[in-house]
């Protein structure tokens, strides 16, 4: 009886697997798996923190999403490898006019979108107009917050806006018209999030229908499945599932072709686990190794390339709820407590530089003519005596459950600082807060009195930095509650809008110099540079500040 | 029998019911939320409040969650905002839990394959060097930690040796047909031999380090059933009857012994998922795991809420086919029904 049951079932499961097979059908083309053409480049696969979030650059705010665009799309203005520094793109030069209001770039001739159409002066226009116009959910901070921080409002005129008309003078010829003059451009065009993307393939796919549903956003078809540019890679496919994003090489690029044929980036949030990956050789390389692992990884034999540092990590200072802190004194005691070269040697990775302005050297208006605040716990102690503050009580917050490139390991950072702030006497209240289960959260909303922060640029200006942090009397530092607070706000905004460059230079040395000796909302502490690294076979990969590497000229070899 | 199934079943949706309720009200009073997640660095207090209001998250959380159920009743339940960002709960669910249950299936399957059978020997050779050997690695199987153990193997057979892929479901070069989302069965269904012995070579090391939480308990209770059993009556008559140890074995001891160990094997559900958030971040691996992991992280409310309210949902159902299971393996629960 038994035996006739089990007979039954197997032969019930086995119709049922033909039945099932017979449905299932491979999906698989032809060809092995390896795309045609020329080229033999071969495969890579670069193992990345998270996964894409969209593949419209203009909806992203993430690096997994940037990293992907960066090899389908190209901007009017790219970055020079290795550098910071804007350098023709889709546009082959551009002028500005003598009040910094009308940009005119010349376009590269014979470039095709992937979709086959023609990428000119008309979808260089086109594209403008998409960003300007967005409606509904489009307007959300969490879908365009590149577009509102740099450009600002849309063209319902809630908001100033930046951007104010484009018009294509000819077909390789356009005249983009700004409401002021802005030291962001041309930089800011270099943003993945301004990348040209193909009229047509925007509206087959419907690309602006971004919206709000439930307590978060669903984005169109278009940026989860048809991202169509003019790079050097095409999208092929996401295999969500398993995390996986896969580019095929653009046989018909207007430039130099790419050198692999396939392009994978695979997402594994798990540094370690990032690192066994290499080790066992499944992946040829991977962005953000932890500094702790990088003199390992070059021992085994990979290549570790450390990034220019294109970051800041300061100690914020938040002037709302101690009085004491609105007093310079007390700032400046607080500076000349932290031993910032004991930081930098002991805690972050080789490359990395004590800051002395609130930006890297490499932008413009740095100066080394700032008040230094070199560690001095005696300074630092006479100071506190000076201003009354002996007794000073103040809270500080550091984060968890979080690294940035700017800040490899919060908690080492903050020890270090919370034992030089009591050497002189300030008792501290610690509060140690997950990155996104309310530090952030905390701090913004002015409950940090003093806060371990930072940011990773952008584009190389001065406004992308001081602009982003101190602008708004109303912001993390509380500069609003200082009578200066209102003073610093118009001097980054007039600087920003000078026309002239070199003049923009001088008020830009001339506002570092005031950062640090009159106003000092924050201690800049460090500029620390990431890495990424790539097994000994790869070669070609330049490491940029930006963390936005171009893998076209990538290659590796059969090993 | 089938009153007490659609007992089972509504009791079942009031577990899902409340824990919902409970389940929404401790995670909006988790501090931080999707909003420093979406906009991370780049918020200002103004983004922040704007962003808030937006997502509807400033209201009373009694409307949210009306809200809520009122989405859910027609098959909503909400946008992920950290885990996968703009794909919807249920699609993410859809897409994850074949992955952990292709990792559950082939840890119970590798737990009662080894599990049972030397629970089997072990009790007719007890004391001696098998019973052991086999009891202190059972031991050692409960008392060291499942992280520890996927790391051990992880090092050693995929790092050190290179006999395993380290992560995810299948390699990036794979082109891969997906029909059920089961990437074994995938490749099997479609033919594509390279895809299944792809999946099932990055399964095994994450299963194996899973299987060690059912193994060990799977192990005992083998032993221990049967170290009862065959001293009852019943096998004594058996014996004496002249039948033959392979049916006195089959028929007698292992049928009577099965019962505590398919019970263990339901009341192993919770323990299992939790064993895999734990596997799934060692070995990338992308399921349930990974996602509750990084839902916290992230803070992403509906993401958590649906799969939370799945994981508890599938633990309730796995132990009603426990009970209902127990009348296909005890012949006098069959006969006597089930009130």
């Amino acid at each position: 009886m038994v035996h006739i049951r089990t007979v039954r079932l197997a032969a019930l499961g086995i119709s049922a697997a033909l039945v099932m097979t017979a449905c299932a059908e491979s999906e698989r083309g032809d060809d092995d798996g390896q795309s045609g053409g020329g080229q033999t480049g071969g495969t890579m696969t670069f193992a990345t923190e998270g996964a894409p979030k969209l593949f419209d650059p203009f909806y992203a705010t993430d690096g997994a999403t940037f990293r992907t665009s960066q090899q389908i799309f190209e901007g009017l203005v790219e970055f020079k490898p290795g550098t910071a520094d804007a350098e023709p793109g889709l546009a082959e030069k551009w002028e500005s006019s003598e009040d910094g209001k009308t940009w005119t770039f010349n376009l590269r001739k014979g470039v095709k979108f992937h979709d086959g159409t023609d990428f000119n002066a008309e979808a260089v226009c086109f594209n403008f107009n998409r960003w300007y116009n967005q409606t509904g959910a489009g307007q959300s901070p969490a879908v365009t917050g590149y577009w509102q921080d740099n450009f600002g409002g849309f063209a319902d005129g809630k908001t100033p806006s930046l951007y104010e008309s484009c018009a294509a003078t000819d077909e390789s010829t356009v005249e983009l018209k700004v409401t002021r003059s802005t030291s962001k451009l041309p930089d800011i065009l270099g943003l993945p999030s301004w990348a040209m993307q193909s009229p047509e393939a925007l509206q087959k796919y419907k690309a602006d229908e971004v919206v709000a549903q439930g307590d978060s956003f669903v984005y169109p078809e278009y940026a989860t499945e048809h991202p169509t540019g003019t790079g050097p890679f095409k999208f092929s496919k996401y295999d969500e599932a398993n995390g996986t994003v896969e580019l095929v090489r653009n046989e018909d690029y207007w430039g130099e072709p790419a050198k692999l044929d396939k392009l994978i980036f695979r997402a594994i949030p798990d540094e370690t686990a990032r690192k066994q990956a290499l080790e066992a050789g499944d992946i040829d390389g991977y962005d953000l190794p932890g500094p702790a692992d990088w003199e390992g990884l070059k021992s085994a034999g990979h290549q570790l390339l450390i990034r220019p540092a294109f970051n800041i990590f300061y100690l914020g200072i938040g002037q709302k709820n101690v009085a004491q802190l609105r007093d310079l004194k007390v700032r400046q005691a607080i500076a000349h407590a932290i031993d910032r070269e004991a930081l930098v040697k002991q805690q972050l990775p080789e490359g990395a530089e004590v800051a002395e302005n609130f930006y890297p050297d490499t932008v413009t208006g740095w100066t080394d003519e700032v008040e230094s605040y070199d560690y001095n716990p005696d300074k630092a102690k006479q100071l506190l005596t000076e201003a009354g503050a002996q007794n000073l009580t103040v809270n500080i917050y550091w984060p968890t459950e979080v690294t940035r490139p700017y800040m490899p390991s919060p908690r080492d950072l903050f020890g270090l600082i919370q034992g030089n702030l009591e050497a002189v006497g300030i008792k501290l209240t610690v509060v140690s807060k997950p990155w996104n289960g309310g530090y952030l959260e905390d701090v913004d909303s002015g409950k940090a009195d003093l806060f371990l922060l930072g940011w990773n640029g952008d584009y190389n200006t001065p406004d992308n930095f001081v602009g982003n942090f101190f602008s708004d009397p109303n912001n993390r530092f509380g500069t609003g509650n200082s009578p200066w607070g209102a003073t610093l706000s118009d001097e980054i905004k007039a600087a920003d809008s000078e026309p002239d460059a070199d003049k923009r230079e001088q008020m830009y040395v001339e506002l570092n110099k005031k950062l640090k000796s009159e106003y000092l909302p924050a201690v800049p502490i460090s500029h620390s540079p990431p890495a990424l690294v790539v097994t000994k076979d790869v070669s070609g990969l330049v490491a940029s500040p930006l963390t936005d590497e171009r893998f076209d000229t990538v290659s590796i070899a059969s090993s | 029998m089938l009153r007490y199934t659609i007992r089972r079943l509504l009791q079942l949706l009031v577990v899902v019911l409340v824990l919902s309720l409970l389940l929404f009200a401790w995670l909006r009073s988790l501090p931080g939320g999707p909003v420093s997640a979406l906009l991370g660095e780049r918020a200002t207090a103004e983004t922040r409040e704007r962003l808030t209001e937006e997502l509807g998250l400033n209201e009373p959380i009694f409307v949210q969650y009306l809200k809520f159920v009122g989405r859910a009743l027609t098959g909503d339940f909400g946008v992920s905002t950290g885990v996968q960002p703009g794909d919807s709960a249920a699609e993410i669910f859809v897409q994850r839990f074949p992955a952990t249950l292709e990792l559950s299936i082939l840890a119970i399957v590798i737990a009662l394959a080894v599990g049972i059978p030397l629970g089997y020997l072990a009790a007719r050779r007890r004391g001696g060097i098998l019973d052991n050997l086999s009891v202190v690695s059972s031991l050692i199987g409960v008392a060291v930690p499942v992280f520890f153990l996927a790391f051990l193997l992880k090092q050693v057979f995929a790092v050190d040796l290179g006999w395993f892929p380290t992560a995810g479901r299948q390699a990036g070069g794979i082109d891969a047909t997906r029909v059920t989302g089961f990437f074994v069965l995938d490749g099997l269904l479609t033919q594509e031999w390279d895809a299944a012995w792809d999946a099932l070579r990055h399964l095994i090391l994450p299963a194996i380090a899973l299987a060690s939480i059912p193994f060990s308990v799977v192990f005992r209770i083998t032993r221990a059933s049967v170290l009862d059993v065959v001293d009852e009556d019943y096998v004594r008559t058996a014996e004496s009857k002249g039948l033959t140890s392979p049916v006195i074995r089959r028929r007698h001891v292992m049928r009577n012994a099965m019962l505590p160990v398919v019970t263990t094997i339901g009341l192993q559900t919770g323990a299992l998922l939790a064993g895999a958030v734990l596997t799934e971040k060692v070995f990338a691996f992308p399921g349930i795991g990974q996602a509750l992991a990084l839902g916290f992280e992230r803070r992403d409310y509906p993401v958590l809420l649906l799969l939370i309210l799945c994981a508890a949902g599938v633990f309730v159902l796995i132990n009603l086919l426990v009970d209902l299971s127990y009348a296909v393996i005890d012949p006098r629960i069959r006969t006597r029904g089930v009130r």
